[in-house]
């Protein structure tokens, strides 16, 4: 069996000391140890961002990151942009352009949008496509997606 | 799942790194992962029994210009290549290419010193790195445990589909590159079936110093995934070097570089194809230079 190290990080804010096996992704360690279950496992080899989360402000694919690493660093989960102002913004917009179908893909696809609304307050529709390249929908086309994340950018910029 | 880990060990000095990969049986080394993760799952790298992370060695992320030379960190990620203001002025060849690079989550995790390490001859910062002359440094603590620091040119550190000069108990440490002359002409080409998340079928990587459209020098073509390691087109290289580009030097330098490239037929493209899109592409290439 792999070795298991203890770590301690903040996970949605809260601190959280957790003993993982050296190999186990940060993945695993969020559904099937925390119980996180936000987070999607799709691919397992960072080909469709169901699994997208934020480490310190950065969105990555958590099913790529080793569980160890996540030591002393901020994660964001999809439950903890539950009452982030943003994050609202973009799951209204999700909502109001019908964004969403089977659902699978749309967390790691709202995570992925508010990385890039903090970057980039007023996406147009090439910057919203080149930010979810990472991200694969197989229902919608991806065409509302792109609306609803364009749509949140306005939203969110015009507010801020 | 890969079992054989017995100790992980995040060392915050690049003393106590070195020190670790100097003990008999060496380690791994995770720095973003995200080619390690899928590589081990897959069984294609076995564990050493001890992970060695070294995100936590402090100064290895460094972004600066120094003498003439960009310095750049192994820990500095491929985003910081596509945004980083100074990458972004003095080698905009490297930033083009990073933003042709998996995808946004990938990108903000991988790192430029597991790319280089990784050695596919399909990796996305191998050419660019070689068409701007980059250097490598390796450090490792020698018998009496004193740090020891070795440049290498990035063009001959690879020797082989994932195999480099470095040894067990180095660890590359940073990358140098001369800052991109005002007059220097740069152009990245990489195809694939799909522009994002996609292993290169071929690469192409050109720059030149040129002035009022006139002669080219210090001419460099690197080609990616079309032999075990990423290559510099010498021949074509020379044929253009001093010369001023005409149609015909177009036509016979596309031509050099494809029967430079030896490609192998894999999953991703025939051998055929990839000399034709080496040729065709190369074309493109120094049309778009001789038209600007």
């Amino acid at each position: 069996m792999s070795a298991t190290t203890e770590i301690v990080f903040m996970l949605n804010g809260a601190e959280r000391r957790v003993g993982v096996p050296s190999t186990m992704s940060t993945l695993e360690m969020l559904r099937d140890m925390l119980g996180f279950t936000g987070t999607k496992y799709g691919c397992g080899e960072g080909e469709c961002g169901a699994c997208t989360i934020l480490v310190d402000g950065a969105s990555v694919n958590s099913c790529l990151m080793f569980a160890v690493d996540c030591a002393g660093r901020q994660v964001t989960t999809i439950e903890g942009l539950a009452n982030d102002p943003c994050a609202r913004v973009v799951q209204d917009s999700f909502v109001k352009h019908g964004a969403v179908q089977c659902g699978f893909c749309t967390p790691g696809m709202v995570v992925q949008s508010v990385h890039l609304l903090a970057t980039h307050p007023h996406p147009d529709e090439l910057s919203a496509q080149r930010a979810i390249e990472g991200n694969i929908c197989r229902c919608t086309g991806y065409k509302k997606i792109v609306d609803a994340i364009v749509d949140a950018g306005c939203a969110v910029g015009d507010r801020s | 799942m890969n079992h054989a880990v017995e100790r992980y060990l995040a060392p915050t000095s690049l003393t106590q790194a070195l020190a670790v990969l100097a003990e008999s049986g060496g380690a791994t080394v995770l720095a973003g992962g995200t080619d390690l993760m899928p590589q081990s799952r897959a069984g294609r790298v076995k564990f050493a029994r001890t992970l060695l992370n070294i995100r936590r060695v402090p100064g290895m992320d460094m972004v600066e210009v120094a003498d003439g030379k960009l310095l750049l960190g192994a820990l500095v990620t491929i985003s910081t290549l596509v945004d980083h203001p100074l990458v972004r002025d003095h080698a905009p060849l490297l930033s083009q290419a990073a933003d042709h690079f998996a995808s946004d989550q990938i990108r903000n995790a991988a790192t430029l010193g597991g790319n280089l390490c990784n050695a596919s001859p399909a990796g996305d910062t191998l050419t660019p790195l070689m068409a701007l002359d980059a250097e490598i440094e390796l450090v490792g603590l020698d018998g009496t445990g004193v740090l020891q620091s070795r440049w290498l040119p990035l063009d001959g550190f690879f020797t082989g589909p994932g195999r480099t000069q470095r040894k067990p108990n180095e660890l590359l440490r940073g990358v140098r590159l001369p800052v991109a002359p005002d007059d220097q002409k740069v152009a990245f080409y990489k195809a694939g079936v799909r522009p994002a998340l996609d292993i290169s079928t071929i690469s192409i990587a050109f720059a030149a110093r040129r002035r009022d459209r006139a002669i080219l020098h210090d001419v460099r073509l690197a080609l990616g995934a079309v032999a075990p390691t990423p290559i510099r087109a010498r021949r074509t290289e020379a044929l253009l070097e001093g010369k001023a580009l005409t149609a015909e030097l177009v036509r016979v330098a596309a031509a050099s570089a494809a029967s430079e490239a030896t490609p192998i037929d894999d999953v991703r493209a025939s051998g055929w194809y990839r000399k034709e899109l080496v040729l065709n592409m190369t074309q493109r290439i120094l049309e778009d230079v001789g038209n600007n």
